[in-house]
């Protein structure tokens, strides 16, 4: 526990030398999809995740931000082994889970929890909310009877919930009231690791705060490491130590968090920077929005080279030809990677550029202009 | 007390109701309401579903009582009435204050065995439903959670069963075993409860795989699965609670379905053989005299088949009502 407290304090200092909880090398999801043709069936793949390596450090939260689609969430499901990996690595404090079978997973199970998006769906709407977060207790058979009533009261207290609402259903409960029975359940075994998959973003704003102040008090009581998922940019800044940008399975940047914020080195990052509204009006009719071309292009048949090159105002013919490393750019530090051949300097109005690659390579508001 | 204020009805559930500590007193004992309980709720305001379990409660004290029923007129089950039973010509005599249904061609007490026919139509119905209803849910929970290969292969072979002409079967099977029984497969009540429960079960699994199909994608099963739960507790213990309402509701209506098949195949003297009183072979067997006189002989055991059955229906469909409020509201 001493250790954890040091190793958050050293992530929050913002020194990279903290020990290493989670390893994900290389990581690959694919999903298969079969062809609607009947006899030649040919398989296509959804490429969910693609090549995807990350660190979480001991006692940070890392924020893991992307529209829907990017693979933020199978990410997340891989690394708690919810899916099967296609290749790749996820190393858990110091062993690779990532081909272990149900049984080996068990043990890990207690270190890795989840809280889910959808407080409505996660919860069993059949089952009494002291069965439902004793259930940790009931699978890994750890305490029954009296011993685990008294702990799964112990853990509503501790997430500020009434202890004798136990024997409530979850559809007695509010939104808020029921993320915190999804955030007591995955506390049963203080994981080191909790995955937390959009945990505010089905919840009113004044319930969101509630709810990511409580995770971070949790976080600083428990010493607790989060990867914090999300598409809301201002609730990922409020949270995160470090921040991860993904865009149709890669990670386009990341960096800590405030470093993100101040010199966004990938065009993508820097159009989502440019979306968050800002609450000084004054301020806000001043800032240009960078508004992106198009849609997210098909995971099934992603673009060659960096698959953000048919909507970057930045784009080149390297873009198109060449696939960027995650790297540190423009003398960033070693924790500031980006993956893009042409990176946005400080100060620099990217919406003023216009990309240099042939135009079917390009995508407009109508989508893919074919050879006009 | 703002706890319980904040306590929100979740609109996509069976439960309608406000938590305690709403409606103005303070909540005293803080227990939610089970949906069983306030499906129950629902149920006891239904009048018809009501009366008809009044009317099944009638029909099981007859089943339970069908002795007493003999000792009352004093006639036995079995005991043939040759010489009050019978008019000199040898045909049943009419309903009378010794008989009060009439007598059978045997000279038999129809009231008598009608009460022990219940007897019977309850054994088979609950029994071959109970049969039916756990294969299929068992059956249909492994296809619907496993998929793949198990599911294909399950649901292939409820397909193939759905597609099996029963009474045909049912009636050669009868005519097998009737010369070679094989092991528990006898004439009988064995063969009426295996037939009617192998051939009912893979409507009950259809159902249930489809249920499963669409729970297992709910994030509570990824929920339980992140915990470690292996697929048997995911199955029972996170699946089947949600899955209870709707089989209750096809139980409560298969179970009149299958008393009427238990019926039909005695009817057709492929099912319990005599002298067992039975309805089916009651209506069966006084089909072919009812023409020359003794209408009693047909009107009391098929009012007594009629008369469960709609009890029965009524009771389901007010169970059906009572678990699914809003379908009720609708319809």
């Amino acid at each position: 526990m001493r250790l954890d407290e040091t190793a958050a304090a050293a992530a929050e200092a913002g020194t990279g030398a903290a020990d290493v909880l989670l390893k994900v090398q290389n990581l690959v999801k694919y999903f298969p999809v079969s062809s609607t043709k009947l006899i030649h069936r040919e398989r296509d793949y959804v490429h969910a995740v693609d090549d995807v390596s990350l660190e979480v450090r001991r006692g940070e939260t890392l924020g893991l931000v992307g529209e829907t689609g990017c693979g933020k969430s199978t990410l997340a499901r891989c690394v708690a082994r919810l899916y099967d990996v296609t290749s790749g690595t996820v190393t858990f404090d110091g062993t690779d889970i990532t081909k272990f079978s149900a049984r080996r997973m068990r043990p890990f199970r207690r270190e890795i929890q989840m809280i889910f998006q959808d407080p409505y769906g996660s919860l069993n709407p059949r089952r009494r909310v002291g069965s439902i977060i004793g259930d940790p207790f009931a699978i890994h058979r750890t305490a029954r009877g009296a011993e685990r009533n008294r702990r799964v009261q112990e853990l509503m207290e501790l997430v500020g919930l009434n202890p004798e609402h136990y024997n409530r259903f979850p559809a007695e409960f509010s939104g808020g009231q029921r993320q915190r029975i999804g955030v007591a359940r995955a506390l049963a075994f203080r994981p080191k690791l909790i995955i937390c998959d959009e945990p505010v973003s089905a919840l009113d704003v004044s319930i969101q705060a509630q709810i990511l102040n409580l995770l971070s008090d949790l976080q600083r009581e428990l010493g607790l490491t989060y990867i914090f998922i999300a598409h809301d940019l201002s609730v990922v800044r409020h949270v995160s130590h470090r921040v991860a940008v993904m865009y149709l399975g890669k990670i386009a940047e990341q960096a800590p968090s405030e470093q993100m914020w101040v010199h966004p080195r990938h065009p993508y990052t820097d159009a989502l920077l440019s979306a968050v509204p800002l609450p000084d009006p004054e301020h806000a009719g001043q800032r240009e929005r960078i508004i992106l071309a198009g849609d997210v292009p098909s995971p099934i048949n992603p673009p060659s080279g960096c698959r953000f090159h048919p909507r970057c105002p930045k784009a080149r013919q390297a873009c198109v030809e060449a696939d960027p490393d995650l790297v540190p750019r423009l003398g960033d530090g070693a924790d500031h990677l980006a993956a893009c051949h042409f990176p946005v300097e400080d100060g620099e109005d990217i919406s003023l550029s216009t990309p240099a690659i042939a135009a079917e390579q390009r995508v407009v508001e109508s989508g893919l202009i074919a050879g006009a | 007390m703002a706890f319980n204020i904040q306590a929100a009805v979740d609109a996509g559930t069976v439960v309608g109701e406000a938590p305690p500590g709403i409606a103005g007193e303070p909540a005293k004992k803080i227990e939610g309401k089970s949906p069983w309980v306030l499906a129950w709720r629902r149920l006891r305001r239904d009048r018809a579903a009501m009366i008809a379990l009044g009317g099944i409660v009638f029909i099981v004290a007859l089943a339970v009582f069908a002795p007493v029923v003999a000792t009352i007129t004093g006639h036995g089950n079995l005991e043939q009435f040759r010489t009050t039973g019978l008019d000199p010509s040898g045909q049943p005599v009419r309903p009378s204050g010794t008989f009060w249904f009439g007598t059978d061609d045997q000279g038999r007490d129809l009231l008598v065995r009608i009460a022990y026919g219940a007897r019977i139509s309850l054994f088979v119905g609950v029994v071959a439903t109970g049969v039916t209803v756990l294969g299929g849910t068992v059956i249909g929970l492994a296809a619907g959670y496993f998929g793949k290969l198990i599911d294909s292969i399950l649901a292939r072979f409820m397909d193939w069963l759905l597609a099996v002409p029963f009474l045909l079967f049912a009636i050669s099977l009868f005519s097998v075993v009737q010369v070679h029984p094989i092991g528990p497969i006898k004439p009988g009540l064995p063969i009426v409860i295996i037939v009617l429960g192998f051939f009912g079960w893979a409507s009950v699994g259809r159902l249930v795989r489809g249920q499963v199909l669409s729970i297992r994608e709910k994030e509570y099963i990824e929920a339980a699965r992140a915990l470690g739960a292996g697929p048997w507790r995911i199955m029972f213990v996170d699946i089947l609670p949600n899955l209870l309402a709707p089989l209750i509701v096809y139980t409560t209506l298969l179970i009149p379905v299958t008393i009427v098949g238990e019926a039909t195949l005695s009817f057709l003297g492929v099912g319990v053989p005599p002298p067992t009183a039975d309805w089916g072979q009651m209506i069966g067997s006084a089909s072919g005299i009812f023409l020359y006189g003794p209408w009693w002989y047909l009107v009391f055991p098929s009012a007594a088949l009629l008369f469960t059955t709609l009890a029965f229906n009524l009771f389901g469909d007010g169970v059906r009502d009572a678990f699914d409020p809003r379908g009720a509201m609708t319809a």
